[in-house]
């Protein structure tokens, strides 16, 4: 093997900057996608268990056709297809802030937002129905049903699922790259262009995913442990 | 202004080359998803029996391979391949084959916990009772585990191979002509992008629905245990 080391490439030059940016636009890109996706999750989920129909079906049209696309075509989608129809001052606005973290924001949290939504609906399902009937008997509307009993109930139960779909989301914001939003993984492979050195590059790149999955999912852990209904749920991860 | 010219006279190029993969192209969404479903759950199910080896030298390594792969972005392990492998082996490795050894070897960490899970919903009964006329560790596993086990996993199974089905778009980050690199190459040349990206989605989407659609029948059946 003629391959030569040379870990210094990491820290000397450009190389930290490049890794520190793209962790921070991981970050950014994911935290906001994140809330794109709950909000789309929550809402399109509690939809898809409404008992009338024409919510139901727009419900799960959307999250039907939204998980079942790659997430690649999404990005392409909303970074090139979506800008040229817009109203010419909010596309000259996004022209001059960044198009393509937008256009990844909102690609990862509408896909996510499908994906969520499937998490979060088995979660409201798992809740015994006699829960729903005696919030309804002690004459809560249905709507308050939902907000007050359903909502709280489903919200802890599906901690553990939604941890782990949310570590996908914030993996799947590699996929960026390819709109050439400059986060974790396109630094990484600038840094490979510039130094011709991948494995130091990747290196670097696949430690930091490793440890902010491995970082949250510990995180989580406790916040589930913490949050946990006594008698509800006696399972772990 | 929706311009449905543009995918009428590259229908053929973007379904017949992207999709399918045939003629004279190196490339195709189905050319390479079927393989890698196949090999990636091929080697799935050996992940997921080494986790529950008894022994700690089986089971660590795997377990530490299905913690990293499930860690790490699909991306990061095609570039793994696409500029790693080749310079260890100092000879060019075409994009479908950087593809599929990457797909095979990610998704290969998800087939075996979805191995694991069904292996584990098994009843221990099942077991003892195979034990007791007479089989051995393997035939057990063969004959009364995996069978049962295959068809506690099917839901997941499925849903788990339309994600690969999915990801396969990732192998035109590195120039694989898949649907996804098709329609990138029509764009380029028409400037349509809403269209063919749209386009695209619903052959995705077809695809992936009639697969979980198709599947939907063979969970129909008593459920056990």
């Amino acid at each position: 093997m003629g391959y030569q080391f040379d870990w210094s490439i990491l820290w000397s030059g450009q190389s930290g900057g490049w890794l520190l940016q793209g962790l921070l636009t991981t970050l950014g890109i994911s935290a906001l996608a994140w809330l794109l996706a709950a909000v789309l999750g929550i809402l399109s989920g509690a939809l898809r268990t409404v008992p009338w129909k024409p919510l139901r079906a727009a419900a799960t049209l959307y999250v039907e056709f939204f998980r079942n696309v790659p997430l690649l075509v999404w990005m392409f989608f909303w970074y090139f297809g979506v800008p040229p129809l817009l109203p010419a001052g909010a596309r000259r606005w996004l022209f001059d802030h960044h198009p393509e973290f937008w256009a990844g924001m909102v690609a990862l949290g509408v896909y996510h937002g499908a994906r969520m939504s499937e998490v979060i609906r088995s979660g409201i399902q798992s809740i015994p129905k006699t829960q729903f009937e005696a919030a309804v008997a002690m004459g809560l509307t249905t709507f308050q049903a939902y907000r007050l009993i359903i909502v709280p109930i489903a919200l802890r139960l599906i901690v553990p699922p939604v941890t782990s779909e949310s570590l996908n989301l914030l993996k799947n914001s590699s996929v960026a790259l390819t709109i050439s939003v400059a986060e974790l993984t396109f630094q990484t492979r600038q840094i490979e262009t510039y130094t011709a050195k991948a494995i130091e590059a990747l290196t670097a790149g696949t430690v930091i995913y490793l440890a902010l999955c491995v970082g949250i999912a510990s995180i989580m852990a406790r916040v589930e442990r913490r949050f946990a209904i006594p008698g509800l749920i006696a399972r772990g991860g | 202004m929706l311009d449905l010219g543009v995918i009428v006279t590259n229908f053929k190029f973007l379904v017949v080359q992207g999709l399918l993969g045939l003629g004279g192209f190196a490339g195709g969404t189905l050319r390479l998803a079927i393989p890698a479903i196949v090999l990636g759950f091929l080697l799935g199910i050996f992940v997921g029996i080494a986790r529950l080896a008894r022994t700690r030298w089986i089971s660590l390594p795997a377990t530490i391979y299905v913690e990293f792969f499930r860690g790490v972005p699909l991306v990061m392990v095609i570039f793994w391949i696409w500029f790693v492998v080749p310079q260890l082996l100092r000879l060019p490795i075409p994009e479908y084959g950087v593809a599929l050894t990457a797909f095979v070897i990610f998704e290969a960490a998800y087939f075996g916990e979805i191995v694991r899970a069904g292996i584990q919903s098994v009843p221990r009964g099942q077991v003892e009772a195979a034990t007791a006329v007479g089989l051995t560790g393997a035939q057990t596993l063969r004959h009364v585990v995996l069978p049962q086990a295959i068809r506690n996993m099917v839901p997941a199974l499925v849903t788990q191979m339309i994600v690969l089905f999915k990801d396969t778009s990732l192998a035109s980050i590195i120039g694989y002509v898949d649907l996804t690199k098709a329609a990138q190459i029509v764009n380029n040349r028409e400037i349509r992008p809403f269209e063919l990206y749209l386009f695209i989605a619903l052959v995705y989407w077809a695809c992936a629905y009639s697969m979980s659609r198709f599947a939907r029948r063979f969970e129909t059946r008593p459920q056990g245990a």
